[in-house]
């Protein structure tokens, strides 16, 4: 048991005012997206950080290539997103050193899960997407919500600019309200691509919050590398 | 022989100790404080800067507090928020720094270490809804690389070439963003401590909490250098003209 709560008396008085109570949560702003493949998985993060209308940084880095090459994009609060990070590395890395292999996708997925669900009292106030390479080697990427409900997806987009984004890729990557489309089709690299560096030029425009430079990580059988593009500084 | 108890004054237990001896005690808003820290990245390392006043709300407490705190040979740390909270990371930094040094390893603790050792404290006070009330601003030389970050109650950390805490944040910045941004490895140190006297002078015209008696650090591959407090020129003729917000 917990040292402080053992040294707590029963006859403790509970406050019952809980107005005026100081919050632990900012909301830093910032977008990310993935796009999962039939071979490869696409993660693409804006670098902005910002408070308010104060950006603090144009190059903070939301996106971050774990141990086992998985991806994992965030947003929200950027303190929480960084401590999320180094949780679930250090969690790949014991894996690696107690079972002497890299952690499966599903299973660092599932790992995710769990560590945001540990935080169930006071989330981590992030909306993370995982990506990597499952075990037939397709393209897996997954969503998750505050408190760790899961789901496997072919296009998801979290942060201040999902409510933009996420509708594009439900037409363009999930094919949805197409006629004459395959709803079952998976995009391309090049289509995948593309449509995420549109996804965020476009949302630069009228979400303030996104902006600055887009990182797009591409995750395949080789290994995740990175590629760089300019958003505007407005 | 009766074994030996030692009650601990309330002021050295946590504020979860002394729950059953009265309400907890936490920081829910700033009392002593101090205002912006100012710091950017030239040529030879990094330049901060933060004035002598420790506030007590309106009033202009203690005029002769140092801001600036030299935490090892290679790294300052400026501060914003509230002055006792300062000085209890002041006294933990401190242990950490004799620490190292009993280690007797030939080590250094780096700047980076040392803003990540701040940064995970801010993070965990926070965590447990007891933050401590303050900015942090950490800029050092570490490996030849040029350090400078940021740190506040909410644990959030970013890493820039010019930061500002405080209402340098709003009027700073954007003259940083304009003088040092994309060209920090051509600023001199004489342009520097130029730059840094215009921001510094501005937060002074316009700062109530701001006051004309500051001081300098610098960091460069030589050590750290904090100057004694010094005043700027100011020309307060052009308040005559400002008119407008019910003058």
């Amino acid at each position: 048991m917990d040292l402080a709560m053992q040294a707590r008396p029963m006859e403790a008085p509970i406050e019952a005012h809980n107005h005026n109570r100081w919050s632990p949560y900012v909301d830093n702003g910032g977008t990310t997206l993935a796009i999962a493949g039939a071979d490869y998985v696409l993660v693409a993060s804006d670098t902005r950080q910002s408070d308010g209308y104060l950006i603090n940084s144009r190059y903070s880095p939301k996106a971050f290539v774990l141990s086992n090459n998985a991806v994992l994009g965030t947003s929200g609060c950027s303190a929480d997103s960084k401590r999320l990070y180094e949780v679930l590395e250090q969690r790949a890395q014991l894996y690696q050193h107690r079972h002497d292999r890299q952690i499966s996708t599903p299973a660092l997925a599932q790992l995710l899960s769990n560590t945001m669900y540990s935080r169930r009292m006071l989330p981590y106030y992030v909306f993370p997407v995982l990506a990597g390479i499952d075990a037939k080697g397709a393209g897996a990427a997954y969503s998750y919500d505050a408190v760790g409900n899961m789901q496997r997806v072919t296009g998801v987009c979290f942060g201040s600019a999902s409510a933009l984004i996420q509708p594009f890729l439900d037409n363009q990557v999930r094919f949805k309200n197409q006629r004459d489309a395959d709803p079952n089709r998976l995009l391309t690299r090049e289509e995948a691509f593309k449509i995420a560096v549109d996804a965020f030029t476009s949302a630069t425009e009228r979400d303030i919050y996104t902006g600055d430079y887009l990182e797009i990580f591409i995750v395949d059988a080789a290994g995740a590398h990175k590629e760089m593009r300019e958003l505007k500084h407005d | 022989m009766d074994p030996v108890s030692l009650e601990l004054p309330h002021t050295l237990r946590g504020p979860q100790a002394t729950a059953g001896y009265g309400p907890t005690t936490r920081t829910t808003q700033p009392i002593v404080t101090g205002t912006s820290v100012v710091a950017f990245k030239y040529k030879d390392g990094i330049m901060m800067a933060a004035d002598c006043l420790a506030s007590y709300g309106s009033l202009a407490r203690f005029r002769n507090e140092n801001r600036l705190m030299k935490v090892n040979e290679t790294t300052v740390l400026g501060v914003s928020g509230d002055m006792g909270d300062f000085q209890h990371m002041k006294h933990k930094l401190e242990d950490v720094m004799t620490h190292e040094y009993d280690m007797d390893d030939g080590q250094a603790l780096g700047t980076k270490s040392v803003y990540k050792c701040l940064s995970n404290i801010m993070y965990g006070r926070r965590t447990n809804i007891n933050p401590l009330w303050n900015s942090f601003i950490v800029g050092g030389v570490d490996g030849g690389e040029r350090v400078l970050g940021y740190v506040d109650l909410y644990g959030t950390t970013y890493m820039a070439d010019s930061l500002a805490t405080g209402f340098g944040k709003h009027l700073a910045v954007p003259i940083l963003r304009r003088r040092v941004e994309g060209r920090a490895d051509e600023i001199t140190e004489e342009e520097a401590v130029a730059i840094m006297d215009d921001c510094m002078r501005v937060l002074l015209y316009r700062d109530c909490r701001a006051f004309n008696k500051l001081r300098r650090a610098k960091v460069t591959a030589q050590g750290v250098e904090i100057s004694e407090p010094y005043s700027l020129a100011t020309n307060w003729s052009y308040a005559e003209s400002i008119v407008g917000y019910g003058v």
